[in-house]
């Protein structure tokens, strides 16, 4: 053997010896104490919560905007009601009108209908100008709001669509009407600015 | 043998009632040849069987309807079995103490034409004869209008006046133009199109309108010939209605509102062209225009003072009129005039307790005249005779038409079924 062998021999038991005095346990040494965390089951109850209650508002929310779009298309197609042989508008009337008005300007590109009717008392051919005056009155009020009359069709059915057929006093009176349609820019209704 | 047993009785008891057929025989002999009709009396006059190939029945019975409707004869034997056999020449003793003044025979030809001798029972001989040729199918509509014609000449030779069997009413039912022959029979839509008002041409070819739409009311004119129809108006909005056509029947005049009440306008009824306002209502409104005969003035419904009346102007819109001035009791709602044929009156339409009555006016005096008083009445227009009326009432329950005859009051439903309304008695039609 050479002597250099031999030496590399020496080496690489001293190597193997200190390797196994590394593998005995160190009991001096302390454990770290462990740091206080949440459990994993509440952290995730506790996001269900919040986009519950996100939800919650939102659909809150929607219904309410789903509330006061109808409340606002409620107010659009609400109609006016006349005196016999008229065309003057009421005080309730105006009223009515007048809570059109919001919803108009919140909604520019909505556009409106408004039929005229009569009730069946009168000749039933000359009613059909009544009714034509009916629907003009409503849309010359609106226009003095500030709606544009472009945005305004008119139309008089006369007699020909009554509304209740009973033929008493009552059923006249809800028969002398102004309908309201909408008949663009319902689809993207918004509620009035408040 | 069985019609022999039923007429029997009835000429016993014409022998009897001599002064019956004396009072009716009023004709001087060898001085007029022909029957004597007055305003108020009717000539009894006799349909006898209707010999020949063919529909006879029905050709007997629409003669003595058409005779019957006319008012101005009264039939005597309404059924054949009533009347005394005739073969050859009536014996005009017979008829005569039946109060039979004028006989109407009529044959259908082998040729297919209806001949008809009228014979002057008090003159002993025919007075007048004519062979009718009859169109179309048996009991089609053109068919019928061949025999509707034959009686209103019939009516013409014994009266001096033109029966008003061959015209028809054009109405609304459903909410579409609907006409029906003036006997009640025949009634057919015109097409399918929807329409209000309709108002006759002169010539009884065109039907003018007012066509519904969901943006308003358009005046469209149909062609009764070839089925098509035409819209004379373009408005992009409000109400087109209540047209009528000028006598001449080269004019349409309707009522179109928009916003500030409604006027009348005029329109050349085929060439077209920019209508021109002929009312100035001044926002009130302004509608349902009938002309006179003369086509020189119009009358028409204006609410200008408040409560609707009856106003009449120059065709061109000046010299306004109030017609219906007060006095009615009923200061409420006058409505729909229409100007009689021989331009005397006008017939309306007045509310009386809330509800409509048709009345008519004097042009001379403006003395009125109520003819109805139950139910509710309204919308005349008249007949080209100026005698008869057709208007809607709702006695039986329902909107129908009645015809009134107004010298004798005489009224006769005229439509039945579905409702009907907006009545318009076409001129004398004839065959094209």
């Amino acid at each position: 053997m050479l002597p250099s062998t031999r030496s590399l021999l020496v080496v690489a038991v001293l190597s193997l010896s200190v390797a196994a005095c590394r593998k005995k346990p160190e009991p001096a040494v302390v454990p770290p104490t462990p740091t206080p965390t949440t459990p994993q089951a509440p952290r995730v109850n506790q996001d269900s919560i919040d986009a519950a209650n996100r939800a919650a508002a939102e659909a809150a929310e929607r219904a309410r905007l789903a509330s006061a779009i109808e409340a606002a298309r409620a107010a659009l197609v609400a109609p006016i009601y006349f005196d016999y042989n008229m065309s003057d508008l009421t005080e309730a009337s105006r009223a009515t009108l007048d809570a059109k008005v919001p919803v108009l300007n919140a909604n520019p590109s909505l556009r409106l209908r408004i039929s005229g009717h009569t009730d069946e008392r009168g000749s039933d051919e000359y009613n059909l100008a009544l009714g034509q005056r009916r629907a003009a009155a409503a849309r010359r009020y609106l226009e003095g709001r500030g709606i544009a009359a472009s945005r305004i069709d008119i139309v008089s059915f006369g007699e020909e669509r009554p509304v209740a057929t009973g033929g008493t006093e009552a059923d006249f009176a809800r028969n002398r009407r102004d309908e309201f349609e909408i008949v663009a820019g319902a689809d993207q209704l918004r509620p009035a600015d408040r | 043998m069985m019609g022999l047993r039923l007429w029997r009785p009835l000429v016993a008891a014409a022998l009897m009632w001599p002064a019956v057929s004396d009072a009716q025989d009023s004709t001087v002999r060898g001085v007029r040849i022909g029957l004597q009709y007055a305003s108020g009396t009717r000539p009894g006059v006799a349909v006898l069987e209707v010999k020949g190939p063919g529909r006879g029945d029905s050709v007997r019975a629409m003669l003595v309807r058409d005779l019957d409707f006319g008012d101005r004869v009264g039939i005597v034997g309404a059924s054949v079995a009533d009347l005394p056999p005739v073969s050859g020449t009536p014996n005009y003793e017979l008829f005569a103490r039946l109060g039979v003044s004028g006989i109407v025979q009529a044959t259908l030809t082998p040729a297919g034409a209806l001949h008809v001798a009228v014979h002057d029972v008090a003159a002993r001989g025919i007075m007048q004869v004519q062979d009718f040729p009859l169109r179309g199918v048996e009991l089609s509509a053109e068919w019928r209008l061949s025999v509707h014609m034959a009686a209103d000449e019939v009516e013409r030779w014994i009266t001096g006046t033109r029966g008003i069997a061959a015209t028809r009413i054009a109405f609304v039912r459903g909410g579409r133009l609907w006409q029906v022959d003036s006997d009640g029979e025949n009634a057919t839509p015109l097409g399918t199109e929807a329409g209000l008002s309709p108002a006759w041409h002169p010539t009884g070819r065109y039907v003018a309108f007012a066509r519904p739409s969901d943006a308003g009311y358009q005046i469209g004119v149909r062609d009764l010939q070839t089925g098509t129809s035409r819209t004379i108006t373009r408005t992009t909005s409000g109400s087109n209605i209540t047209p009528i056509f000028s006598p001449d029947g080269t004019t349409l005049v309707y009522a179109y509102g928009e916003g500030d009440g409604t006027d009348l306008y005029a329109v050349d009824a085929f060439a077209g062209g920019p209508p021109r306002r002929i009312s100035a209502g001044r926002g009130t409104d302004n509608a349902l225009p009938s002309f006179s005969p003369d086509g020189r003035r119009i009358a028409f419904t204006s609410g200008r003072i408040r409560n609707p009346e009856i106003y009449i102007s120059d065709a061109d819109g000046t010299n306004v009129d109030l017609l219906t001035t007060t006095g009615f009791g009923d200061q409420q709602y006058r409505s729909n005039p229409a100007w009689s044929p021989d331009g005397r009156t006008v017939a309306f339409q007045s509310q009386l307790d809330g509800r409509f009555q048709i009345m008519t006016i004097s042009l001379r005096d403006r003395s009125v005249r109520q003819y109805t008083s139950d139910s509710q009445n309204e919308d005349p227009h008249w007949a080209p005779d100026g005698r008869h009326l057709v208007f809607t009432s709702r006695r039986t329950g329902s909107e129908q038409l009645w015809v009134l005859d107004t010298e004798s009051n005489r009224l006769r439903q005229l439509t039945r079924g579905a409702a009907s309304r907006h009545g318009a008695w076409s001129p004398h039609l004839s065959h094209r």
